[in-house]
């Protein structure tokens, strides 16, 4: 059978799923081998070293940097709060002392003869690691975190903005190709991820974060209703630490375009149940995409689709058209032919025919379709 | 014998060499040539490529080096790699090659910050040490660069740098600003971004004097190297050693903590170079050798090197979110939709057109499949090209804070010194490289993306880097300089062909120049143009002779008004004359534009 590989996102009713948790620096791990977690438990923690001040004590004080260390009032390691004396001149026949107050809280670190400065640094901040998914602990990386396992199922978007969110899943929108505007959302939506149909309005958007909205997804979103409410041109791909007061994710792409039905039916079928959410995507080496997951009841129904082998295009493979001039459109692959075609654009590449879901047959760059992966 | 990191290299005998083996380890994919010896000249005569292996499931580069080479080895008819997955050396008769070498830009290259005392001199030439060495700079710290101590001290935290170059002071001069910036930097305990448990290579050029209190602040947690001053008097830059500490540091730290990169490193036969290194170490040997003035530009999905050698002086610059796929609605949000909508002769809609732009951020490996997507992409390209362009020649000028004198005749002038050293008029050869500027259909659009967006003044010849062999060869000319000078005429660059432009400004319509070219086969082409005009003019033979009188006010190259006779390359293209003034000037709007753009397209066949 003519195959050839290509990249997809997963949109699949039960998978077992697994994800490391890991730590930004090394900390403590909470969690063992075999526990059971929610997803919004924490299973490792660390703290990072607090914020430094330096403070010029040689320029507060109007002495040569070399008198410092011999004026000081508080040594290396002392605790300092805000406004307290750090260091006193001699000043003259022992009046006029000038005083060096401390800026900010924290413990003094470092004395400079060199510089006349003096570096303060705050309290430890803790970092959490929840969980994520609802599952099993599989495996513990001493010091680093937790590797998680649960069947679940996952749906994996196309480009998301902010971080991880949880809560039930609720359909705003009763068909994958209906806009999800204002109107749809309600109060009873506050904590939800609300799943809509097509594009997403910046009016959506809006309410969304005013009604405190968890996340919302969707099939598109118009690159200038983005710009207004991100208030910025977003020039590269990399996202999930936008503090935007929600998180959402497209499945599709930009512009008008209606969400995936089988994506649509499958988030649809899981309303009122709680999902994990992360926007955070990142396109360049070690490509990040981002997830909608549902750990699913342990005698949940196996799923019945034909799975057909990963990145594998086969004849048959459910695929989505990436690129204009049929970009959303869906298909089967129907003829994966050997030699390069020259294309509209004079370019000659390797094609594929594709069967669209609406009848017709079109020749499309292999490059320019992703799999939907089952 | 040299050495660099941990490994000792052994000596190479140039005259004993006949099979070489490079590869070039990008992002996305390994490039792998096979150059050999035929008769008595080096010829590259197979290329092969395979994904980069660098992340899981592999996580070990050296998985895709395999893999290239055995494609090459496929279809050279000659076995390079053994049972046990090792390169075949020395050669024999039937298989094998005489010398593996590589450069590697895999994992997102070498990512550094860098810093100093004053944000235009000293962390400026640290800067200049860095991109030169092929580094990604992140962000470049300076006791004057208007953030607060604070903010400095917060955005060094966030960086997860490779390695951290220090600058600042002339020796024997003041010590105290450059001890401050490390006293900021050490404290901030920046990560590195492999492996949290190995200790952050820091390089120190600043003032000697300040050594020993460098020292003292990073002795704890710190990897630190001490080299000489890159600018131990305000006059002079001395970016070598910090240069070659960084190759060092490169290979020692970054690498080998890259997966499989310690396997490679063992497998090469000369230390592997940060890919943009090795580019611009071929670029220098060929100015140098043909008293050329050069500028190379790559191009890719994420970012824009451009590499320029005038009078010897070699500058780079890497322009980080100016990119084709990854940035490409980076370069939109840059250069703003409407100057992108300059170089489109098609009625397009904008709002339309944002949408692709971003879908093609968020799937970068598609391809246009229609004509209007190929010009709209290759109308991106200009502009990423030109605002590229122009950071690196606001980046290459001369030495910023030296003191010139100056005479009575210098009263009414305001040159400070730091002015760009690039200069179009002077410029001899363009390379291009990079997907859409090497990918495109026709040469002729190639020819054209260059034109408009690095507006060359005079006589320029234009080509291209036929399938991206600069790495590769930049380092096989450490090894083998004779070899990697042949392949680099013979079958790396394809001549596009020459621009003659000249520089002035002038009314549409009016005369420019006129001409006459006298190809080495067939016959003499004369006539005229007018301001605003572009003509082709294809030929063949290899070179033609040229004159060009231009007009009053236009000058290409003797000065305003004055004629020139000279030897132009024809190349695959032939010779454009561009009479459209410099510096370029088009109209603001899409509709004023549209009818010059469908002169020029027809008149240069791009989409014929």
């Amino acid at each position: 059978m003519a195959k050839a590989y290509t990249p997809g996102l997963k949109v699949t009713g039960r998978i077992t799923y697994r994800v490391r948790r890991s730590l930004p620096i090394h900390g403590e791990v909470l969690v063992k081998v075999g526990d059971r977690v929610e997803a919004t438990q924490v299973v490792a923690r660390t703290y990072t070293d607090g914020d430094i001040t330096p403070v010029n004590v040689a320029n507060l004080l109007s002495v040569p940097a070399g008198d410092v260390p011999g004026l000081m009032l508080k040594k290396q390691g002392d605790l300092v709060a805000a406004g307290e004396i750090l260091a006193r001149s001699k000043g003259i026949f022992g009046m006029m002392k000038k005083d060096a107050p401390s800026p900010a809280g924290g413990v003094l670190e470092s004395i400079s003869s060199t510089t006349g400065q003096v570096i303060l640094r705050g309290d430890r901040q803790p970092v959490d690691v929840k969980a994520f998914v609802t599952g099993r602990v599989v495996e513990v990386i001493a010091n680093d975190g937790a590797v998680i396992e649960a069947d679940v199922m996952l749906v994996q978007g196309i480009f998301g903005i902010g971080g991880e969110a949880f809560g039930p899943i609720h359909v705003a929108c009763k068909s994958h190709d209906e806009r999800l505007d204002a109107s749809h959302l309600t109060t009873a939506m506050k904590g939800a991820i609300v799943v809509g149909g097509a594009r997403m309005t910046v009016d959506a958007l809006r309410k969304a974060r005013d009604l405190g909205v968890a996340a919302l997804v969707s099939g598109g979103i118009d690159d200038q209703d983005l710009k207004e409410f991100l208030g910025y041109d977003l020039g590269v791909a990399i996202t999930g630490s936008e503090q935007v007061g929600l998180t959402f994710i497209i499945t599709e792409g930009f512009g008008d375009i209606a969400m995936a039905e089988r994506t649509h039916r499958l988030l649809s079928s899981h309303a009122g149940e709680r999902a994990s959410v992360n926007g955070a995507t990142q396109i360049r080496a070690g490509v990040m995409r981002p997830e909608i997951v549902v750990t699913l009841a342990a005698d949940a129904p196996a799923s019945a689709e034909r799975h057909f082998a990963e990145g594998s295009l086969e004849l048959g493979a459910p695929l989505r058209i990436i690129r204009d001039p049929y970009f959303g459109r869906l298909g089967t692959v129907k003829r994966l032919p050997h030699e390069p075609t020259v294309l509209g654009s004079g370019s000659k590449a390797r094609v594929l025919e594709v069967q669209l879901d609406s009848g017709e047959s079109v020749i499309v760059p292999r490059a320019n379709v992703e799999l939907i992966e089952g | 014998m040299s050495s660099a990191g941990h490994r000792t290299y052994p000596t190479i005998d140039p005259n004993s060499i006949r099979w070489i083996l490079a590869t070039d380890c990008g992002s996305t994919t390994t490039k792998a040539i096979l150059i050999e010896k035929v008769g008595d000249e080096y010829r590259q005569t197979q290329r092969g490529e395979a994904p980069t292996t660098v992340e899981e499931p592999f996580a070990d580069v050296t998985v895709g080096v395999v893999n290239a080479l055995t494609e090459i080895g496929e279809l050279a008819g000659r076995r390079f790699i053994d049972e046990h997955g090792h390169i075949i050396r020395p050669a024999t008769e039937k298989e094998g090659c005489d010398i593996y070498i590589s450069t590697s830009s895999a994992g997102g290259g070498l990512q550094m910050m860098v810093a100093g005392v004053v944000a235009k001199m000293s962390a400026e030439s640290a800067k200049r040490a860095a991109l030169g060495a092929g580094a990604i700079v992140m962000d470049t710290i300076a006791a004057n660069d208007k953030r607060k101590p604070h903010e400095q001290i917060q955005r060094i935290r966030e960086l997860r740098p490779d390695m951290v170059l220090i600058s600042g002071g002339t020796d024997g001069g003041n010590t105290q600003q450059v001890v401050q910036i490390a006293e900021r930097i050490a404290p901030a305990k920046p990560r590195p971004r492999f492996g949290g448990e190995y200790q952050l290579p820091i390089i120190y050029a600043g003032n000697k004097e300040a050594a020993p209190q460098v020292r003292e602040i990073f002795r704890n947690g710190f990897d630190l190297a001490v080299v000489d001053n890159l600018r131990p008097v305000l006059e002079r830059e001395n970016l070598g050693p910090a240069r070659d500490k960084i190759h060092d540091v490169f290979l020692e730290h970054v690498m080998a903590h890259a997966p499989g990169y310690d396997k490679l490193i063992s497998w090469a036969d000369a230390p592997i170079m940060p890919t943009p290194g090795a580019v611009g170490d071929i670029l220098q040997r060929i100015a140098a050798r043909d008293k050329l003035n050069a500028v190379c530009v790559d191009i890719g999905g994420a970012t824009t090197d451009v590499f320029s050698v005038f009078d010897g002086v070699f500058n780079r610059t890497v322009s980080a979110n100016l990119g084709m796929s990854y940035s490409i609605s980076n370069v939109c949000a840059e250069a703003t939709m409407p100057n992108v909508l300059r170089w489109v002769h098609l009625d397009m809609d904008e709002r339309e057109l944002r949408n692709r732009v971003k879908n093609k951020m968020i799937r970068p490996t598609t391809i246009p499949q229609t004509l209007e997507a190929l010009v709209f992409e290759q109308a991106v390209a200009r502009e990423a090209l030109r605002l590229a362009y122009q950071q690196h020649k606001e980046f290459a000028t001369s030495l910023k804070g030296v003191q010139t004198q100056r005479t009575v005749g210098d009263v009414f002038t305001q040159d400070a010194g730091g002015g760009s050293i690039v200069d179009n008029m002077r410029l001899d050869l363009l390379v291009a490289s990079g997907g859409v500027l090497s990918h495109a259909p026709r040469m002729e659009q190639t020819a054209s993306m260059l034109i408009d967006s690095f507006e060359p003044e005079g006589f320029t010849t234009l080509a291209k880097d036929s399938i991206f062999m600069m790495p590769h060869l930049g380092v096989l000319a450490s090894v083998h300089p004779e070899a990697a000078i042949h392949v680099f005429e013979r079958d790396c660059l394809i001549i596009l062909g020459t621009c003659i432009a000249p520089r002035g400004e002038g009314k549409f319509g009016k005369p420019c120049f006129s001409y006459r070219i006298v190809p080495t086969k067939g016959t003499a082409v004369t006539g005229a143009l007018n301001v605003g005009d572009m003509k082709l003019v294809r030929l063949e033979g290899e070179t033609a002779q040229v004159e060009i009188a231009p007009e009053r006010g236009f000058d290409v190259g003797a000065g305003p008004g004055k004629p020139v006779t000279r030897t132009a390359k024809v190349g695959t293209v032939g010779i454009v004359l561009d009479a459209r003034g410099r510096p370029l000037q088009l109209p603001a709007t899409h509709a004023e534009c549209k009818p010059l753009l469908q002169r020029w397209t027809s008149a240069l066949e791009l989409y014929a």
